[in-house]
C-alpha cells in the first residue's frame, strides 16, 4: 500500500490533538501519557456499578477487521459500549470484500450509514494511515494492527501496565522476546518506551527472527537469552507467530522453547521484582512456561483489562480530535459573523 | 446591577460564612452523617475544606468531564482526571458543592454521574457564587452569595489557599 504523506501528522489537527491513532512512532510524550492519564481514569469507572459513561452517546464505531482477532475486536468492542456508542462488528473477510468490492468503496457505504470512528485491523502493513488519509474529515481511524508496522493500541495498553505495575516507565530496563521479525507489537513499544523514557529495551530471539533495524529504533540485540534478562524490570513475551512462518526460521517449536522460553530458571535472571507480560495469546510450552505465565511475576490477564480502558481514552481522544477540528472549521467559516454570542461563566 | 472587579465578594469572607450556613442546613434537615462530593476544581476545594471543618470521615471528588453535554462542540476536556468516591453511596445523603452556579448543565452532570455510582437517598446542593442564567431548573439549597454579571462576562475561582475571584 502506497503510502502518501507522514503518519505521525496525519493522526494529529494543527494544534497537535489526536484526531486519529495510527501509531505511536512521532507522538510527544506529552501526548502519550494524556493517552495513559485518561485510561487510569477508565480504569476507575469501569470498577463501578455502572460501567458506562456517556461521553460517545450517539457515535457509531464500526470494528473494521480484515484480519482474524478475538482479544483486540472484543476489547474495543467492549470500550466502545462503555463510552455508550454503538458499534457494529463487521468480519470483512467474509463479506463485501470477497465479493469483489474495493477496500474504499466497502468504507464508503459504510461512510454513508453515518459512521463516526472506524477500527482498522488489517494484513497490510499502512492500511490504517491509507484509510485515513481518504475518510471524510470528522471520521476517526484507530488502527488495531497493520501487518508488520504498527499495533499502537496494544503497546499503549503495555506501556499502561508498566506503569502501574512499576510505578513509572522513565529508568526501566525491558527485554522483549521472541519473533520481533513479525511483530508491529514490538514496534510500536520500542516507539513509546523510548519516548517515555525508558532506561534500555533490549530485544531477545534467535538472529532469524530479529531483524538489524531494531538498532536503529534504539533498541540492544541479543540473542542469548540468558544475556538479555539479566538484572531487567519487566519481560514481554511475545507471540511466536506461526501463522506468519511461511518460511524456515525456525528448527522446531521444541528447540525455540529450550533457547527462547521463558522458565523460571529463565526469570530469575531478572530482577526480584521483574514483571512478566504477553500480547495474548499464549502459547504454553512454546515460548511461556505455566508456571511463569500463571506465577506471582505475571500481569497478563491484568493487560486485558487495561487494554479495554486504553481502548476507551484513544477512541475518546480521537473523537475528541474531530469534534475539535470540524468546529474551529465551522468557526472559522462564521468568523464574519458579527451577530455569534460568546457563552460567559467558568462552569456552565 | 453591572459587575465589576470592585463589587466581587472576598471569597475567604464567603467561604466562612458558607461553612456556617451549611452546618445550620445539616442540622436543621436531620441529615446524618452526609457525604460531601465536590466538582472539581473549585467545588472540589470547598468541599474538602467543608468535609474538614465539619469533621465528616467521607469526602468525594467528581470530575464530570466524561458526563458534559457539550462533547459535540467542545470534545474532551484536556484534564479529565476522573472521580475519586467512596465505594458506596447507595443511600447516602449527598451534599453536592461546587463553585459558581450558572446554567445548571454541570449540576445535571454531576447528578447523572453520581446516579451511575449507586442511588442515593437525597442529593442537596451548595454553591459558593449564583451568577444567575438558568438553563435548567435546578436551585442551589445553600448560597453564598447572588451577583449578576453583564453578558459576556466570566468569574473564575481560583485557589486553593487563598481563594480568589476573579473577572475576565
Amino acid at each position: 500500500m502506497t503510502r502518501h504523506s507522514d503518519p505521525t501528522q496525519v493522526q494529529l489537527t494543527a494544534d497537535g490533538r489526536l484526531k486519529h491513532f495510527l501509531t505511536t512512532e512521532g507522538l510527544s510524550k506529552e501526548l502519550l501519557t494524556e493517552i495513559l492519564d485518561l485510561a487510569d481514569s477508565f480504569i476507575s469507572t469501569q470498577e463501578r456499578a455502572v460501567k458506562k459513561v456517556p461521553l460517545l452517546r450517539g457515535k457509531t464505531v464500526v470494528n473494521l477487521f480484515f484480519e482474524n482477532s478475538t482479544r483486540t475486536r472484543s476489547t474495543f468492542e467492549l470500550a466502545a459500549k462503555r463510552l455508550s456508542a454503538d458499534i457494529l462488528n463487521l468480519d470483512i473477510a467474509r463479506s463485501a470484500t470477497s465479493k469483489g468490492e474495493t477496500l474504499m468503496d466497502t468504507l464508503w457505504n459504510l461512510e454513508a450509514m453515518y459512521s463516526d470512528m472506524f477500527v482498522v485491523r488489517h494484513a497490510d502493513s499502512g492500511a490504517a494511515h491509507f484509510i485515513a488519509e481518504q475518510v471524510t474529515p470528522g471520521v476517526a481511524i484507530i488502527n488495531a494492527g497493520d501487518g508488520r508496522h504498527a499495533h499502537p493500541t496494544q503497546a499503549m495498553l503495555d506501556m499502561l501496565t508498566i506503569r502501574r505495575h512499576k510505578g513509572k516507565i522513565e529508568g526501566q530496563t525491558i527485554a522483549i522476546v521472541g519473533d520481533i521479525l513479525h511483530s508491529r507489537v514490538a514496534r510500536s513499544q520500542i516507539h513509546a518506551l523510548k519516548t517515555l523514557g525508558a532506561k534500555e529495551v533490549r530485544v531477545i530471539g534467535p538472529a532469524t527472527l530479529v531483524p538489524k533495524e531494531m538498532k536503529d529504533l534504539g533498541a540492544s540485540i541479543y540473542c542469548n537469552m540468558e544475556k538479555g534478562l539479566t538484572d531487567v524490570d519487566v519481560v514481554i513475551m511475545l507471540r511466536l507467530q506461526k501463522e506468519r512462518m511461511s518460511d524456515a526460521l525456525l528448527p522446531s517449536e521444541g528447540e525455540y522453547f529450550k533457547l527462547y522460553g521463558l522458565t523460571e530458571a529463565k526469570l530469575a535472571l531478572a530482577k526480584a521484582d521483574a514483571i512478566v507480560m504477553h500480547p495474548g495469546p499464549i502459547n504454553r510450552g512454546v515460548e511461556i512456561d505455566s508456571a511463569v505465565a500463571d506465577g506471582k511475576q505475571s500481569v497478563i490477564l491484568n493487560q486485558v483489562s487495561y487494554g479495554i480502558a486504553v481502548r476507551m481514552a484513544v477512541m475518546a481522544m480521537a473523537m475528541s480530535g474531530q469534534v475539535a477540528e470540524q468546529q474551529a472549521l465551522s468557526n472559522k467559516n462564521s468568523e464574519h459573523d458579527d451577530t455569534k454570542t460568546t457563552i460567559s461563566g467558568a462552569t456552565v | 446591577m453591572n459587575t465589576s472587579v470592585s463589587d466581587l465578594p472576598d471569597p475567604e469572607a464567603l467561604y466562612q460564612q458558607l461553612a456556617l450556613d451549611v452546618k445550620q442546613f445539616i442540622a436543621s434537615k436531620n441529615l446524618q452523617q452526609p457525604l460531601i462530593i465536590g466538582i472539581r476544581t473549585g467545588g472540589a476545594w470547598l468541599a474538602q475544606r467543608l468535609q474538614k471543618e465539619l469533621a465528616l470521615p467521607e469526602l468525594g471528588i467528581l470530575d464530570i468531564s466524561f458526563y458534559r453535554d457539550d462533547f459535540d462542540e467542545r470534545g474532551l476536556s484536556a484534564h479529565a482526571k476522573g472521580s475519586d468516591l467512596p465505594d458506596s453511596i447507595e443511600d447516602r445523603d449527598i451534599i453536592l458543592v461546587d463553585d459558581v452556579l450558572m446554567s445548571g448543565r454541570t449540576i445535571r452532570a454531576a447528578m447523572n454521574e453520581i446516579f451511575d455510582y449507586g442511588r442515593p437517598t437525597s442529593i442537596q446542593l451548595v454553591c459558593l457564587l449564583d451568577i444567575g442564567q438558568r438553563q435548567l431548573p435546578i436551585q442551589a439549597d445553600v448560597v453564598g452569595a447572588k451577583i449578576e454579571l453583564i453578558a459576556g462576562q466570566k468569574i473564575k475561582l481560583s485557589g486553593p489557599d487563598p481563594l480568589a475571584l476573579t473577572l475576565g
